[in-house]
């Protein structure tokens, strides 16, 4: 799949959505994959969320818990370094993604020549697939979907279930042809028993396992990973040495904290009341699970958008994906689109900022501002206001020569000059009725406008302007009948 | 690996905790009011911290929400727990069950099913058995949580992970309605590993479709103490 973006945030291509998403939009398959998936979680999160008495309390104190740890995000981190070192675990620190892959590949040389892995996305955001497999370790991922698009060698679509892009009929042909199982069935029990199988035998013999972290607890040094095929188990508790890797957005002060965050998550995330699985652990415990035990922790310019007073919510994120189904854009065009780790409306405000807006520009505009996002956001991340901020700053951010030339920029100045006088106003008006006429199509659209203007049209069809304004039916109208003017239902304000 | 650019752990993290006093500096003032504590205690906490439900209500919750998961749910007094067991276990077809330290030995029967308290043993022996007997720190009715507070000699993690079956004991005491009652009663044992069981192991990574067991146990059984 190499036609895919790249993950890289400091990558110098940088994807347009609308180029990107145009082939998705043709891949019917997709869509309809995308659609399926998207609308099944929509639905058992709307019930699940609903027979909760108290789940706009509960999105409060998740906001304020997390606006909080940002506030105070270098005490909590020093604590946790702090907790989780006494009670045996080993705390790294990295600047950016190749530090943080560079540690974790040096803690992971074993014997085997291979890791297991449970699915996180700050390993995707970080490419330590890639790293690990330069050196010479091969990586096993062990969550059922990160396991379809490994072996599809394909791209994450989605925070919380990554392969949704991809149907069970894909899905077999895949198993089938990779774990050599020519008898394999199609229903979803004989894939999962498929995967059951392959990675029984990796969990038991495989020395390192990698995984992310949902939460990182100041107060006792903690880390809770969150699951539901109980892989994130196998690989927490089995082998010898563990190595997570989290941003340092992924503190909470306190184990009292985690009362709201597992309340907010599962239901958010997979429209359940609890997820199967959650894992906490301190440390190392002796005759318990790892031996070792090794975080590192990830700046990878969050400390950028912590510098932002009007985006630092972006940090909020707990990553549920829960506005990724609720997007009417995500879900036309799945998370491809987005040539980035993070799709959706939150890929759409996080990218460009972790790029330090070098990249992924044309994302904040691959929104229709609906506010579905922040509907249904557990930790109330007001993404439509952030990424009309992030908007201003793609703009700002153009060279200044260059801004006021920009066509957006020009049209828009000349739009206030016309908009700002009444008879301008009205000239344009009628002048516009005489120069649409060659692009009026026989289904009465305008489909495609000239030169600047037909970026517009791009992506949407055009009314004409009609053939009366209000303006002048309303002085018509007046002219014809001085009274009726005057009747009150005639009168709107 | 000398292609690898060369790493200083103790810049980075200077460097990182730097980063994020310059940026909150900027936006809150260099001395702020309040201290960490204070500004904790602000957070407004208006969710249910407590239950609504009278006493059987909430062993009414858990049953149900156990059953939503798939589990087996099973009721009795706490003089009949071992002939509970036993029947389960048989109508299972399970011969040798991997116990847990905190099961009470009143709960083995003495005949039926072979019973064996984990004596360090191999991951391969702890595969070998047929299930795992436990008993359960706290239970969370309204999310149908059993959340097992483990210890190294006795009840360590793996226990409940490798048997493809697992039976929980659940004694009415330990039945809590909300999830801030369950993590109160979690605090004392914040410092060891705790697993929240909520159902058997699952996936809906294809099509959304939810399918009960993929690595752990694919069966999951409780039994309620009243």
């Amino acid at each position: 799949m190499s036609t895919l973006p790249t993950h890289d945030f400091k990558d110098s291509r940088s994807p347009d959505f609308p180029a990107a998403a145009l082939p998705l939009l043709q891949d019917t398959q997709l869509r309809s994959n995308v659609r399926h998936a998207t609308g099944v979680i929509q639905a058992k999160r709307a019930h699940v969320v609903g027979e909760m008495p108290d789940w706009q309390a509960l999105r409060d104190a998740g906001q304020r818990i997390r606006a909080h740890t940002l506030e105070y995000l270098d005490f909590y981190l020093e604590q946790f370094e702090q907790r989780c070192s006494a009670a045996g675990g080993h705390v790294h620190w990295a600047l950016d993604a190749a530090e943080a892959n560079h540690i974790v590949i040096r803690l992971a040389q074993n014997s085997t020549g291979r890791v297991i892995k449970i699915k996180s996305m700050t390993t995707e955001e970080t490419g330590l697939n890639r790293a690990l497999e330069a050196a010479g370790i091969s990586p096993v991922e062990t969550d059922l979907a990160e396991l379809i698009v490994q072996l599809g060698h394909d791209k994450p679509s989605h925070i919380v279930v990554p392969a949704l892009h991809k149907n069970r009929h894909q899905v077999r042909e895949l198993f089938s042809r990779t774990m050599n199982l020519p008898d394999l069935g199609e229903r979803p029990e004989d894939l999962a028993e498929a995967a059951r199988l392959h990675l029984r035998r990796q969990f038991l013999s495989t020395p390192v396992a990698i995984s992310g972290a949902n939460f990182l607890i100041a107060e006792t040094g903690g880390v809770c990973i969150v699951e539901s095929e109980g892989n994130g188990r196998m690989c927490l508790t089995l082998p010898r040495k563990l190595i997570s890797i989290a941003g340092i957005d992924k503190i909470i002060p306190r184990f009292q904290d985690l009362e709201v965050m597992l309340q907010v998550l599962p239901r958010s995330a997979t429209g359940e009341r609890m997820n199967p699985y959650n894992s906490l652990w301190t440390g190392v415990h002796p005759g318990d699970g790892p031996e070792e035990f090794h975080i590192v922790l990830l700046d990878n310019r969050r400390t950028e958008v912590l510098r932002d007073p009007e985006a630092r919510e972006t940090l909020h994120c707990i990553r549920c994906g829960a506005c990724q189904n609720a997007c009417p854009v995500y879900r036309q065009t799945g998370g491809h689109a987005y040539g980035s780790v993070y799709a959706g409306p939150i890929g759409a405000i996080l990218t460009p900022q972790l790029a330090m807006m070098e990249r992924g520009q044309s994302l904040p505009y691959a929104s229709s501002l609906c506010g579905a996002c922040y509907e249904v956001c557990p930790v109330k991340i007001n993404i439509p206001e952030i990424l009309i901020h992030l908007r201003g700053r793609v703009v700002s951010g153009r060279p200044k020569a260059l801004r006021a030339l920009h066509p957006e920029a020009v049209v828009m100045r000349t739009m206030q000059w016309i908009f700002s006088n009444s008879t301008r106003f009205s000239l344009a008006q009628r002048s516009g009725r005489i120069a649409q006429r060659p692009w009026i199509r026989r289904s009465g659209w305008i489909e495609k406008l000239p030169s600047v203007l037909g970026g517009w049209t791009r992506t949407r069809d055009l009314r004409p302007l009609p053939a009366q304004s209000f303006r002048e039916w309303f002085h018509a109208r007046h002219r014809e009948s001085p009274l009726t003017s005057n009747r009150p239902e005639a009168h709107h304000e | 690996m000398s292609d690898l650019p060369v790493h200083d752990p103790t810049s980075a993290r200077s460097e990182i905790l730097s980063r994020i006093r310059s940026a909150n500096g900027k936006i809150f003032g260099a001395d702020r009011e309040p201290t960490v504590d204070e500004s904790w205690h602000t957070i407004p906490r208006a969710y249910r911290r407590s239950g609504y439900l009278a006493d059987p209500g909430h062993v009414q919750l858990l049953t149900e929400r156990l059953v939503d998961y798939g589990a087996g749910v099973y009721q009795c007094q706490s003089v009949d727990v071992a002939a509970k067991v036993e029947d389960i276990l048989r109508s299972r077809s399970k011969q040798k069950i991997l116990v847990s330290s905190d099961v009470d030995s009143n709960w083995l029967s003495q005949d039926g099913p072979k019973f064996v308290y984990d004596d360090a043993f191999s991951y391969s022996e702890i595969e070998s058995c047929d299930g795992v007997l436990t008993g359960c720190t706290v239970a969370i009715a309204t999310t149908g949580t059993l959340a097992l507070c483990h210890t190294f000699d006795g009840s360590r993690r793996a226990l409940t992970l490798l048997p493809d079956y697992h039976l929980c004991i659940v004694r009415a005491s330990t039945i809590v309605e909300t999830v801030p009652e369950g993590f109160r009663a979690l605090e004392a044992h914040r410092l060891q590993p705790i697993t929240l069981i909520s159902g058997p192991s699952a996936t809906a990574d294809i099509e959304m479709t939810r399918i009960q067991g993929v690595h752990g146990p694919r069966v999951l059984d409780c039994v309620l103490v009243v």
